[in-house]
């Protein structure tokens, strides 16, 4: 199998202090890998670099190179917010634009994009509210604001935004850790229906969650990125001694 | 740091499996006493023997379902409870022989000794060396020592063989002694069930040590190695 992103000795900063060290790592069409590691490990700077938000944090810098589809998203001429359409993301925390309604936190990535006719946002936003398994709950009240949702719903609203532009990748940060385990198991159900469609990194510190959702897994350390590996192997046998720690619990 | 919660109930599940590790070993030697010493008063020890296996069978399951359940273990943790639940069942199983083994000494011992029996004492002695070298292997975490478990299983199996085939030949010519031949034939073939328990049990250790699964894959010529050394 090909893949979709290479990330090749990929290197993240803050200033002076380093995040992540050399990493290089493949990810393949419809998969879900999942990024753990313990909290200062340097996985949410990792995948953040993956669609240039890294580098929007003052003094934050990234060396090396990610490429998308053979181009290197680092390369010149490459407009960070167009490549964001290509590579969504979702956060921790549900983040709907607080004063817009359901309908319009979906449809406002598609009108930066250009997209005016309302027939045309009305087809994509009910599609992308059903990608998100939302649709059936907010369909008859779509102009009520996002925030009115429950919490769980929220990040289903923000991964419908997401959807919206049809991205080739999502990355995913930790996105059911502020959720009761009713709606984690909704979104981490939605995941495996997504991988249909676009390839999914996702950033957990829920091993349980990386094991139960995800294809492949890689561990991350002190900004190193330890072992990666098919996930039922990471899990039962892995080949790295700190990772067995990490997984069993037997850090510190 | 302190011990966590999880490593306490792992070991109190070890220890329990070494319990029942150690009652298979003195059923097995019980049986195997009984007909090769003349001892059958020592048949009724396996027949008690074989209940407190079957109790620690049932408590061991439970134990390893509780911990996979509750506290949902990873890595080694994760192959060593796979590995313990497998052997408890292995060395149930060798209770189960050891019971057979009993059933048909104490039918071969209701007559008159066919013949001084040769290839069985070697074979029991051989078939216990395997139990204990499994059992040993699995408390001090040895892959060596379970890997030469594994070379052993062909010496058992020619041994069992060459038993057949005398016992075969013996009652062709001495047809009424079939009923205590036949018993010879039962006892051998039980053992080398044992054995291939062993076999289990030595597998197992070497997957919850190493990962690595090397179940039905080929062995090379263990035989000639062994008897080499």
């Amino acid at each position: 199998m090909k893949p979709i992103l290479q990330v090749k000795h990929l290197s993240a900063s803050f200033g002076e202090s380093l995040a992540v060290r050399d990493v290089s790592l493949d990810f393949y069409p419809n998969t879900v890998t999942a990024i753990i590691g313990p909290s200062g490990c340097g996985k949410s700077t990792f995948i953040r670099c993956l669609n240039r938000l890294h580098e929007e944090v003052p003094q934050a810098s990234a060396d090396g190179s990610v490429v998308l589809n053979g181009k290197n998203i680092y390369g010149p001429g490459v407009d960070p917010v167009q490549l964001r359409r290509k590579i969504g993301i979702v956060f921790q925390k549900p983040n709907p634009f607080p004063s817009f309604s359901i309908f319009d936190n979906v449809a406002m990535g598609l009108k930066l994009a250009g997209i005016k006719k309302k027939y045309l946002l009305y087809e994509y936003v009910e599609k992308s509210l059903n990608q998100a398994a939302l649709w059936d709950e907010v369909k008859d009240k779509l102009n009520a604001p996002g925030l009115s949702l429950s919490g769980g719903q929220q990040q289903r609203l923000c991964i419908a935004r997401a959807l919206a532009v049809e991205p080739e990748v999502l990355l995913m940060d930790e996105p059911t850790s502020a959720l009761d385990p009713i709606s984690t198991a909704r979104i981490e159900e939605l995941i495996s229906v997504l991988k249909k469609n676009v390839t999914v990194v996702i950033v957990t510190h829920n091993m349980q969650q990386a094991a139960r959702i995800s294809d492949f897994t890689a561990f991350f350390l002190l900004g190193e990125m330890v072992e990666e590996g098919e996930t039922s192997k990471i899990f039962t046998a892995p080949r790295e001694p700190r990772t067995e720690r990490y997984i069993t619990g037997r850090f510190g | 740091m302190s011990e966590r919660h999880f490593d306490v109930s792992l070991r109190e599940l070890k220890d329990k499996l070494l319990v029942m590790g150690g009652y298979v070993e003195r059923a097995i030697e019980y049986a195997t006493q009984a007909l090769i010493e003349f001892h059958p008063e020592k048949l009724k020890l396996v027949y008690d023997i074989e209940a407190q296996v079957n109790r620690l069978h049932k408590e061991i399951d439970e134990g390893c379902v509780n911990l996979l359940a509750l506290q949902q273990p990873m890595a080694a943790d994760l192959r060593l409870i796979v590995a313990v639940l497998k052997i408890s069942t292995d060395l149930e199983r060798m209770g189960d022989h050891a019971v057979n083994i009993a059933d048909n000494s104490g039918r071969y011992l209701n007559g008159p000794p066919l013949k001084p029996l040769i290839d069985l004492p070697k074979m029991a002695t051989e078939v216990r060396a395997m139990v204990r070298m499994s059992l040993d292997a699995f408390v001090q975490r040895a892959e060596t020592l379970a890997r030469e478990v594994l070379v052993r299983e062909d010496l058992v199996d020619s041994l069992k063989n060459k038993i057949f085939k005398d016992v075969l030949e013996y009652i062709k010519s001495n047809t009424k002694d079939i009923e205590q031949g036949l018993s010879l034939i039962l006892i051998a073939r039980n053992l080398e069930r044992v054995g291939d328990h062993s076999t289990n049990i030595a597998e197992d250790v070497i997957y919850a040590l190493t990962g690595e699964d090397i179940r039905h894959s080929p062995r090379g010529d263990g035989l000639k190695e062994v008897l080499k050394s």
